[in-house]
């Protein structure tokens, strides 16, 4: 057992835990972070995806203890603390960038990445950007078009309202910082 | 009374935002992975590594020590308990029904077989466990290929069945006075074109691992499971285990996809089951990605002898379709059925006097096969189309001229096929006329033509296709005859609580298709009430008792008349209430707009449904003989399927030297009647499109020869990613469905059906000049270049 200490999605963790435990499942099993999701054991699906220190990275994909002294964003941690949602959340709804919804965690996470990296990404680099996420619902379609406004709302928004200042704030905090 | 059906400006038809994606996009999402209960178990599974063997023998003392590990057992452990897998649909009279015990008891028949179990106290003791456990196999000689399966002296998969074949099914349109004679059109043709097509195996894939929790621990057992069809669990469990089925309760919680992979009843959910009340403790089983790949079903898996008679202008005389479909090692609930659905669709659009449909079911140690997107109809739609590009070529016409010669006409509905199925209506030339334009046919075209005129070594191909497919799996009666074991009904419940909200009850079970948003919508119009005011639930025998699931586009083709029916019910119901709050004589009344009024009276007062509901929650003054609720129940069986149709236009850049194939433009033009939310139906065409495109291009599982799966994880099965796949142009006629009060037709397997078709015909004709006349699917670049150096090799290496 290796002592670790971690913050996720705001709040700060100290658990012992056995070397060979993934990232993923500390945060579903010993965390209850179940937001996060598990659809392969290769490393393919990228439905575990999480932001590690503002990066997006596979969940399954590192230990838990290389997470160690880390800052850990989940799905579950994206919207504002008022529960206003992420840009790229709303966007997800608004374009219906998901059907069943399993591959959307992952899929969100690595689409707030992707736009940090880049804030007007062309739909080609949207689709090559995602390529390490896998859904079999959509098609991609709205995906890319839920990507594609994000990006827009992202660059033209102006806090207009207090609350909305906030909201914008929240999301730059938790998802937009490298 | 009069009932105004919708509302002007209503919520049919509108683009609403999903209800569902509130939870799902912030990962509050109920997944059966992540429930965890007081005092559970974790099972892990040992599966057989070899295809075909017996078990001599299965040493489990090691694992029984290991630390967290509460119990360990084999088939034999729990013979008893277990029950056995059903299949529901034996689809001849012989159909063979091969015993399936959920853990295998002294034989194991495909790779990946459930053999022994561990349950301990965490997820990652039970899998360290499986490490210990000894199982001594004696091997048993493998059949995996369908035609030596079937020849003499063939290994077989079950001893006892004395044969591979499952089933042999005949449809043939002399014979059932549907249609002329096949063989006689065949003897007297001008032009005959066959083929043989192979429908590869692919495996359905959804993103969610199948997962199950069951807690014996209540008086009933309930049992979570990632499942399409929980109603359909729970009397198959009782079935198959002799557990009484009041003391089960199912609940699918939020399930992530299906696409016809959890249609199914599993080994896994009955070894839990097992476990279960074994042991007297909550138990949970959530395969990894592998173990989906090996054990939950395959699908489609064909080989395809197609026939197609015409005469020199043009005319389809008739289609004669000869198949071996591969059942795998056992049967699913509906694995003989598959191909049948596909039985009556390999006519299509296109008025085929004679036709002949026979289909033998064939066991090989494989994973068993079973419905997976579309089900049998995306398997005659493309042999069907494929072919017609053939007879095409052999006569020398335009493709789309070829299917303008033959298809039904506007008028011709309700058109009877030679199939013996009625179709209720559809314009096929509005629809491919505006799919060509969309397209930019002609214009293609002349490109195509400069380009072969070139030698470009990137070519062009334009690849059509038209279909229509029954869905809405329905009529019971139908079923009946086809010897499918239920019905194909479907409920629903409104009930109007006292503050004049509305809890709606559906038998339909969606896992991403967006029902709770779809029924809101359709409720709010019926009832006047507001969208958000709707709440759906399903998925739950004990909110919802009653149902057929969600399979085979039929959610809303059947369910969505039983929640009109329900709906209006409710009005009926509050009519004397109203009538009796505004002193007026219900016959005089109207319902619009949400409210009742005395016809003809534009200024009089009015009534909602919310004062209606609260007048009878009070029940202090109702008249007399008028029940204390507006609650209303419907269970709606239709008499004959729904067809939707359309034409999907693919066009594709083939790099001739690389093999590699480039999705250029896709239009995908689909009737599927009134849309009750365009949002959703054009993501459920993407989805269908991908997923289609898949097959045409990427998707295969494959067995080395002793019968290991080599495509058993996402590194090997490539399902594609956006990267892979192209933007989809999608638009829409709409032919309403006659009989149906919304006129809804169902999309959920169309975009599956119609685009794999599109994609291996553009292909094919990107390279109709190199003398390719087919490639197999998935056409992959090593596919594609390798048959191109074969063609070049008999064409004397020049183009054509
Ligand atoms: S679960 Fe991490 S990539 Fe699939
Ligand atoms: S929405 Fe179902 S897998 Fe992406």
């Amino acid at each position: 057992m290796t002592r670790i200490s971690m913050t996720v999605d705001g709040v700060r963790y100290d658990d012992d835990v056995e070397p060979r435990t993934l990232l993923v499942q500390h945060l579903r099993d010993r965390l209850g972070k179940v937001g996060t999701v598990v659809g392969c054991d290769t490393s393919n699906c990228g439905a575990c995806t999480v932001l590690l220190s503002g990066r997006s990275v596979k969940a399954c994909s590192i230990l838990a203890v290389q997470a160690d002294g880390a800052d850990v964003t989940t799905i579950e941690g994206l919207a504002g603390d008022g529960g206003e949602l992420h840009p790229v959340q709303a966007a997800f709804h608004e374009q219906h960038g998901l059907q069943c919804g399993f591959c959307t965690p992952g899929m969100i996470m690595a689409a707030v990445d992707l736009l940090t990296e880049n804030s007007e990404p062309t739909d080609a680099e949207i689709r090559e950007g995602l390529e390490g996420n896998l859904c079999r619902c959509t098609g991609y379609q709205n995906i890319v078009r839920a990507v594609r406004a994000a990006a827009e709302s992202m660059r033209t928004s102006v806090p207009s309202t207090p609350e909305s200042a906030e909201a914008a704030e929240a999301g730059s905090r938790q998802g937009v910082t490298t | 009374m009069t009932v105004t059906e919708q509302r002007p400006g209503g919520e049919v038809g509108r683009d609403r935002r999903r209800k569902e994606d509130a939870r799902l996009i912030t990962g509050r999402t109920a997944w059966t992975d992540n429930l965890s209960l007081p005092g559970m178990l974790h099972l892990a599974i040992v599966r057989s590594p070899m295809a075909h063997a017996r078990i001599t023998g299965i040493d489990v003392t090691a694992a029984r020590g290991a630390p967290g590990v509460v119990d360990v057992f084999t088939g034999r452990d729990v013979a008893d308990l277990q029950g056995s897998m059903p299949c529901v649909w034996p689809v001849t009279e012989d159909t063979v029904l091969p015993a399936y015990p959920p853990l295998a008891l002294d034989e194991v028949r495909h790779a990946g077989e459930p053999v022994a179990v561990v349950a301990a106290r965490d997820r990652a003791s039970a899998l360290d466990a499986l490490e210990l456990i000894e199982v001594d196999y004696e091997p048993l000689p493998v059949v995996l290929d369908m035609e030596e399966a079937l020849a003499d002296g063939a290994p077989l998969v079950h001893d006892a069945a004395g044969t591979n074949r499952c089933y042999t099914w005949i449809l043939d349109s002399a014979q059932a006075g549907t249609g002329a004679d096949v063989a006689r059109m065949e003897a007297e043709a001008e032009v005959v074109v066959s083929r043989r097509f192979i429908q590869q195996r692919l495996v359905p894939a959804f993103m969610e691992p199948r997962s199950t929790v069951v807690d014996p621990t209540g008086d009933q057992i309930t049992m979570w499971s990632s499942t399409q069809v929980p109603h359909i669990l729970r009397v198959l469990l009782s079935l198959g285990t002799g557990v009484p089925e009041h003391k089960i309760r199912v609940i699918a919680p939020d399930v992530g996809g299906g696409f016809g992979g959890k249609l199914e009843v599993t080994p896994e959910e009955f070894i839990a089951f097992a476990a279960a009340r074994r042991l007297n403790k909550p138990v949970k089983f959530t395969e990894s990605r592998s173990e989906a790949m090996l054990s939950a079903h395959h699908g489609r898996d064909q080989i395809q002898d197609i026939t197609v008679t015409a005469r020199r202008d043009g005319t389809v005389t008739g289609m004669s379709a000869r198949l071996l479909a591969n059942m795998g090692a056992y049967l699913g609930i509906i694995t003989p059925g598959i191909p049948i659905l596909g039985a009556f669709m390999f006519g299509g659009i296109y008025k085929f006097p004679a036709y002949r449909f026979e289909c033998t079911g064939v066991f090989t140690n494989t994973t068993k096969t079973d419905a997976y997107r579309g089900a049998g109809r995306p398997e005659a739609t493309f042999a069907l189309e494929r072919i017609m590009d053939e007879l095409a070529v052999e006569l020398g016409l335009d493709p789309l001229e070829l299917r303008r010669r033959n298809w039904i006409e506007r008028d011709e509905f309700p058109f009877t096929t030679a199939a013996g199925l009625t179709y209720d209506s559809g314009d096929y030339a509005k629809a491919t006329d505006r799919a060509t334009e969309l397209f930019g046919y002609d214009a293609l075209r002349q490109e195509q033509a400069a380009r072969r005129a070139a030698g470009d070594t990137v070519q062009l191909g334009i690849g059509v296709s038209t279909y229509t497919e029954m869905c809405g799996l329905a009529p019971s009666r139908v079923l009946g005859q086809l010897r499918y074991a239920a019905g194909g009904w479907e409920s629903a419940s409104v009930r109007m609580l006292p503050t004049g909200k509305v809890e709606v009850v559906t038998g339909t079970s969606p896992h991403g298709q967006g029902h709770e948003t779809a029924w809101s919508q359709i409720v709010a119009d019926q009832l006047g009430v507001a969208f958000e005011d709707v709440e759906v639930l399903h998925g739950d025998t004990r909110a919802s008792h009653k149902g057929l699931d969600t399979y085979g586009s039929r959610s809303l083709a059947v369910g969505g008349i039983a929640l009109v029916n329900a709906c209006r019910r409710v009005v009926e119901k509050a009519m004397p209430v109203a009538a009796h709050l505004l002193e007026a004589d219900p016959a005089d009344l109207e319902f619009t707009d949400g409210a009742f009024r005395v016809k003809g009276a534009p200024g009089a007062a009015t009534k909602t449904l919310a004062d209606c509901a609260f007048a009878v929650f009070q029940s202090h003054d109702l008249p007399d003989g008028v029940e204390s609720t507006l609650d209303a129940d419907a269970t709606y069986d239709p008499e004959n399927f729904s067809y939707p149709h359309g034409t999907h236009l693919c066009a594709v850049e083939v790099d001739t030297e690389t093999g590699m194939v480039k999705i250029r433009s896709y239009v995908a033009v689909d009737d599927v009647g009134r849309v009750i939310n365009p949002l959703i139906v054009d993501g459920q065409v993407h989805g269908g499109v991908a997923q289609g495109i898949a097959q045409a291009l990427f998707e295969e599982a494959r067995y080395d020869e002793d019968g290991n799966l080599m495509t058993g994880t996402f590194v090997e099965y490539t399902i594609p990613s956006a990267a892979d796949l192209p933007d989809l142009v999608t638009d829409r006629t709409e032919t309403p469905a006659p009989g149906h009060p919304l006129g809804a037709k169902g999309v959920g397997e169309a975009g599956t059906i119609a685009s794999t078709p599109a994609v291996v015909n553009a292909v094919v004709d990107a390279l109709r000049p190199l003398g390719v006349a087919d490639v197999r699917m998935p056409c992959t670049p090593e596919r594609v270049w390798s048959t191109i150096q074969a063609a070049r090799a008999a064409n004397g290496g020049e183009l054509r």
